[in-house]
């Protein structure tokens, strides 16, 4: 009887530890975010600091950039081709961009974890002066955060086994009910096929890694879903996998900055000069060119208010 | 959007899903059964390599969850090349996780025909295989029957696992079922339930009437 109420007390306390450890976790998370924003306090000089804090205090009269000083980027840690944190620092598309806007701005570039969940909370209390994450511009997001951009438009694309032996082109290959075709149950990519590949032959698990699994082992033909997520898993399969490259819906991807930021505009102009002078197409031939073989024409930038 | 409308968008699919839910119930728990009673019959043999082969048998199935067993019949053996179709696999997996469970069902039935009666027959000269079919079988079905009517209806609602390699049974259904927001997660969940029920009730009913069947008159 002992034995089993120490066995008890002692599963509890383990629990209990469990819970403690993921309380932690978010600590952790508010933690570093503080040290970070210490650390560039103590790198930058007085008046830059001011400006970030402008960002958070008062946005409606804008800021300058910050010449000189340290431009905190919230970026994703793990997105493939996109934006990956390695030993060698944050590489990727949206990294390279945020490096090129920085040295454009004459700014150091600080980048910063950024997850989907918290890109509005960290430009609405200053955590990070801009986020180049996979950032979808929609018009929920752009009452409470501006967008510069867009500088890339996803969408949701078909990824085929390397060669296409079943000669896919496009949604409407799907269409036809002789593709097995995979997505994840419950996504938007889901809805979006069911809508414009009513009759396709639909197969589904709950990771997009599972419907590369399957393909591989020729369970289906085509896997869809965005071609974000689909370049990075073409990327992971060392050659085996390859996209369609013919996006059938369109996702625009801004850089976010914080409501009535003057980085808007500025942002703007140096990604037009990009567009212009090829360094974007560079930037993408260097990064996601690794796996797409066609380089898209940069979208056209929304330069209204400036 | 009304009963009538759901009714109307959702009748066929569910009609669909509801066989492929009754198909996989039947076939699985059929595979089962015949597992389970090739694993008891090593299991209570007086061979040692059986016997070993057995315990293994029912440790690995009763020790994995039912979810790994069915990544493990997909993904696994399809690395290896033995790339199955969704629906066979899906039996085929299930059955030897309840086939696990069935063997030592019919273990505890086995072992609850009290010892003095193999001995009995045994002494009349009868050799293990009569033994186990006239003497044995016949005294340690009728304590199996309930438990084997629980096995079934757990087997039944396993058959929802199923959803996660692409097989489009009921709990599947429904969960393509809930994209559509206008549909209802609360409706499809009460229908799901229902048609779920309207299965299991009925045979909760076969198995109690089996059990009479065959118990004790007192």
């Amino acid at each position: 009887m002992s034995r089993n109420t120490r066995l008890l007390l002692s599963m509890l306390a383990i629990f209990a530890l469990l819970l403690a450890a993921c309380g932690d976790d978010d600590d952790d998370t508010e933690t570093g975010t503080d040290t970070t924003e210490e650390e560039s306090t103590d790198t930058t000089e007085e008046e830059s600091t001011d400006t970030t804090e402008e960002d958070s205090t008062d946005t409606t009269e804008g800021d300058a950039a910050p010449v000189g000083g340290t431009l905190t980027v919230g970026t994703k840690y793990d997105q493939p081709l996109f934006g990956v944190n390695t030993p060698d620092g944050v590489v990727g598309f949206d990294a390279e961009i945020a490096r090129y806007i920085g040295e454009q701005l004459g700014a150091e570039i600080e980048f910063q974890e950024a997850v989907s969940a918290n890109r509005e909370p960290f430009l609405q209390n200053g955590t990070v002066d801009m986020v180049v994450a996979t950032y979808t511009i929609n018009d929920e997001r752009d009452e409470i955060v501006d967008f510069a951009g867009p500088y890339y438009v996803a969408g949701q694309d078909i990824m085929v086994v390397a060669g296409n032996p079943k000669g896919i082109t496009g949604i409407e290959d799907l269409d036809s009910g002789d593709i097995a075709t995979c997505t994840v149950e419950g996504s938007t990519s889901l809805d979006n096929l069911n809508e414009l590949a009513p009759n396709a032959n639909v197969t589904t698990f709950d990771a997009y890694s599972k419907c590369a699994d399957a393909m591989g082992q020729g369970r289906v033909d085509a896997v869809t879903t965005d071609n974000v997520i689909l370049l990075g898993l073409a990327d992971e399969s060392e050659g085996a996998y390859e996209l369609v490259e013919n996006p059938f819906t369109e996702e625009p991807y801004g850089i976010g900055v914080p409501e009535g930021s003057e980085l808007r505009c500025q942002i703007n102009e140096i990604l037009q000069a990009m567009y212009d002078d090829g360094t974007w197409a560079q930037i993408y031939q260097d990064t996601v060119g690794a796996v797409a073989t066609q380089v898209p024409d940069p979208p056209a930038l929304n330069n209204e208010g400036c | 959007m009304s009963w009538s409308e759901f009714l109307d968008k959702y009748q066929g699919p569910l009609i669909d899903a509801a066989w492929t839910t009754l198909r996989l119930a039947f076939v699985s728990f059929g595979i089962a059964l015949v597992v389970g009673i090739i694993v008891v019959s090593f299991r209570v043999s007086p061979i040692p390599p059986l016997v070993r082969v057995a315990t293994w048998f029912v440790a690995f199935f009763r020790n994995t969850p039912l979810l790994v067993v069915f990544f493990l019949a997909l993904f696994g053996l399809g690395d290896l090349g033995l790339v199955y179709d969704f629906f066979p696999t899906a039996a085929v997996a299930l059955g030897l996780y309840t086939g696990a469970y069935m063997a030592e069902v019919l273990r505890s039935g086995i072992n609850a025909v009290p010892q003095g009666q193999a001995e009995a027959g045994r002494s009349i000269g009868l050799g293990f295989i009569q033994l186990m079919r006239l003497i044995v079988i016949p005294q340690a079905v009728r304590t199996v029957i309930g438990p084997i009517g629980n096995l079934f209806v757990a087997n039944f609602k396993n058959t929802a696992v199923a959803s996660t390699i692409s097989v489009l049974e009921l709990t599947g259904q429904s969960q393509r079922m809930f994209n559509d927001a206008a549909a209802g997660v609360w409706r499809v969940l009460i229908v799901i339930t229902a048609i779920y029920l309207l299965f299991l009730f009925p045979a909760g009913y076969v198995f109690r009437w089996l059990d009479a069947r065959f118990s004790i008159k007192r």
